[in-house]
């Protein structure tokens, strides 16, 4: 390569670099330019949950999406922060839906393009505490239930999960995708979460009435669903429970290496 | 005088005239390169598959009668189940060794599989395939075809949630075959979907004797047709030649290589068997027809089929309100037709394009037939894109990258990659090609040289006059 060639493709890569720094930079400056997406706080926040505090919190965090007092937004507008809303009304969720969603980190959501997902909680459970005490006092609506798994039957919660639930959310409850969301894992949910999702329907899933899910088969599903944390893995590492796509790795990437080393060695001539 | 080894020997040697063919085999001589003992390892993994499973039949039964589940594993107290299912959960908690035997034979098929691929692509990179090994070529196609069916009938046995998924696909893919797939399917199946338990018979003794004795034959055909034409070398020496075989007897040189590899296999298979848990059962429970589960895939072999069905663009070949060819028929039928067809005329492709018509016996290095070697990359690849974008769900729950942004991806990238590697990898192979003779005229101009100081040197000590 002549010298001349050289100096050229080193002025382009300087230029090329040159160009993405000015990319970057932008890109800082308009993430700078974005409002800030933290929680709004009241400047002397009380120690004890309450509706006042709900009340509070709500205003600042929830309204712009749902509407002053939880009335809900129907189209789409700018919100507190100019972000813009639509949220359905809070008025008859009572206390379970909200507890729900926030225990879980679902909200408040950064943008409503977004599928709720487990997420950082951003209240102090103090605060969560309020909101649903606020949310609840809005209309009439479900308490927070209070599954009691204990009495559930795990045989009957395996059935009945392959039949309500693994459609989406897989056999062992790993998740999933499903046309339009990601199904997410249960490894990591309580038995009070379980029970308020079945019943509210979050996000794509579909609401279970007492009808199609009785209390004492939910107890069971509970069940089921806890026990799936660690399941029984009779034949040794269960590799995820996930089924053949691990399968398929451990064959490729340890016994497949494993047998070709095997040939290598024996391959060869020792002794020479 | 008695002797109690020459008296049996010679017995049997006067009634078989058996002598003389086992010299000639124990001398057969083995090239030495390790490449040579992958299609072993499928061997061997092929006799594991034929131990376990014979231990397996003990106890499996193939009946589709209902029957309620009581037993050592309590979360499937109660339930009711096909005599089926039952016995494999029996066979995986309540028979001596069963689970051990029974994911083992299940490691056994996985590794089966994949030791053939790898066999597969060796044979193919160093060109061993040409004349006069087409033959061969073709029935190891047909084994490794045949093995993916066997491999399918053997967990769709099972009847647990995940078999039946998979046997709903199956059928799926049978009706879309055009005019024959219809009949074809119906009969086999016997009714619609789930079909008639005599389904499981058909599949038992396919699985268990037909398919199994079918491999068979074509493991022998195959291994008689490579000693037949002898085994390809690499030109290791210039010893190896065209026409002169380098290598390792039978007896004594390659039979400890070999039984040390069976050892070695077995060793692999009955570890992952007694570790690694596979296929568990018993977690996913019994098959319904109205009951299924997220994220249910075959096993890795049949991965590619799931790729190209989900990797499909919704299309079907229609006439008005007829439909001529739906769609399951490009993904699960047309996609692994053109994989075989492509792969079996592979031989005569190449030699109507390089109109080599010649003997080999020699191998190639994969760089010495760049355009060979750069296509092989490429076809893989495509293959194994579209395999991966059948764990595309997976992906998006461990990643995050959403099933359409890969959905998108991978209907570009399957074109693209390969595209691109086949001129990138044609290009390495040439470059290779270059430095190899760079470095042939570099070692001919110093064996010269020395040759020369050696004339020079040698110059004075010659008598004068």
């Amino acid at each position: 390569m002549s010298y001349r060639k050289r100096l050229r493709f080193m002025s382009l890569r300087a230029r090329i670099l040159a160009v993405a720094t000015v990319f970057a930079l932008g890109a800082v400056a308009i993430a700078q330019a974005q409002p800030q997406s933290g929680i709004v706080r009241p400047t002397t926040e009380p120690s004890n949950p309450s509706a006042q505090l709900g009340a509070q919190l709500f205003a600042g965090n929830c309204s712009s999406c749902h509407g002053i007092s939880g009335s809900g937004i129907a189209s789409p507008r700018p919100g507190a922060g100019g972000i813009p809303g639509a949220g359905p009304p809070l008025q008859r969720v009572g206390a379970s839906a909200p507890d729900f969603y926030l225990r879980t980190g679902y909200m408040p959501l950064a943008s409503i393009h977004d599928q709720p997902a487990p997420d950082r909680v951003l209240f102090s459970d103090n605060e969560i505490r309020s909101l649903v005490a606020y949310v609840a006092s809005l209309g009439p609506g479900p308490a927070i239930p209070h599954p009691a798994p204990a009495s559930g039957s795990l045989s009957d919660g395996l059935h009945l999960f392959t039949e309500h639930c693994a459609g989406c959310h897989q056999g062992l409850a790993r998740g999933g995708f499903v046309t339009g969301a990601l199904v997410p894992p249960l490894q990591g949910v309580t038995a009070t979460e379980i029970a308020e999702a079945v019943r509210i329907g979050p996000y794509l899933m579909p609401r279970f009435s007492q009808k199609q899910i009785s209390d004492s088969q939910l107890n069971s599903i509970i069940r089921y669903v806890l026990w799936t944390r660690h399941p029984s893995d009779r034949g040794g590492w269960g590799i995820g429970n996930l089924g053949p796509i691990p399968e398929g790795l451990v064959t490729w990437w340890i016994a497949l290496p494993l047998l070709v080393v095997a040939c290598v060695l024996l391959g060869k001539r020792f002794g020479r | 005088m008695t002797d109690p080894v020459q008296d049996p020997v010679r017995f049997i040697d006067e009634r078989t005239a058996g002598a003389a063919l086992l010299r000639r085999g124990l001398r057969y001589l083995f090239p030495d390169h390790w490449s040579f003992l992958l299609g072993e390892v499928a061997l061997y993994s092929f006799i594991v598959l034929i131990g376990t499973g014979i231990y397996l039949a003990l106890f499996f039964d193939p009946s589709t009668a209902k029957t309620v589940y009581h037993g050592p594993y309590t979360p499937l107290d109660g339930q009711t189940m096909s005599a089926a299912f039952k016995s494999v959960v029996d066979i995986s908690f309540a028979y001596k060794a069963g689970l051990l035997i029974r994911q083992t034979h299940h490691w056994a098929a996985d590794v089966f599989v994949a030791s053939m691929v790898i066999h597969l692509t060796r044979v193919f990179f160093t060109g061993a395939f040409r004349k006069p090994r087409e033959l061969t070529w073709i029935i190891g196609l047909l084994m490794l075809f045949t093995a993916f069916l066997e491999g399918y009938l053997g967990y769709s046995l099972v009847d647990d949630l995940l078999s039946g998924m998979g046997l709903a696909i199956g059928y799926g893919v049978g009706l879309s075959i055009p005019v024959i797939g219809g009949p074809m399917t119906l009969s086999l199946f016997g009714a619609p979907f789930p079909g008639k338990p005599e389904l499981w018979s058909r599949m038992y003794i396919a699985h268990v004797l037909l398919i199994p004795i079918l491999l068979a034959v074509l493991i022998t055909i195959h291994l008689a047709l490579v000693m037949a034409r002898h085994h390809t070398q690499f030109r290791q020496s210039r010893r190896h030649t065209e026409r002169r075989i380098v290598g390792v007897p039978l007896f004594p040189g390659q039979t400890p290589r070999s039984l040390a590899l069976v050892f070695f296999v077995a060793a692999v298979l009955f570890l992952l068997g007694g570790l690694v848990q596979i296929n568990p059962i018993w977690q996913w429970g019994p098959f319904e027809p109205w009951l299924g589960t997220n994220g249910a895939q075959p096993d890795w072999y049949l991965g590619w089929l799931i790729g190209a069905l989900r990797l499909m663009p919704s299309f079907d070949l229609t006439i008005g309100h007829f439909t001529l060819v739906p769609n399951p028929f490009w993904g699960g039928a047309l996609f692994p037709l053109v994989v075989l067809g492509l792969l079996a005329a592979f031989p005569w492709i190449e030699r109507r394009l390089t109109g080599d018509r010649t003997t080999h016996n020699l191998l190639d290095r994969p760089r010495d037939a760049p355009n060979r070697t750069a296509f092989g990359v490429a076809f893989l690849t495509w293959v194994f894109l579209i395999f991966a974008f059948g764990a595309a769900d997976r992906i998006f729950v461990l990643l995050g990258l959403s099933y359409n942004t890969q959905l998108y991806i991978f209907r570009i990238g399957i074109w693209v990659v390969p595209l691109a590697l086949f001129f990138g990898v044609r290009r390495v192979c040439r470059e290779l090609q270059t430095s190899d003779r760079i470095e042939e005229v570099r070692e001919q101009a110093e064996h010269e040289a020395e040759e020369d100081r050696g004339a020079v040197a040698g110059a004075p000590a010659q008598p004068a006059g």
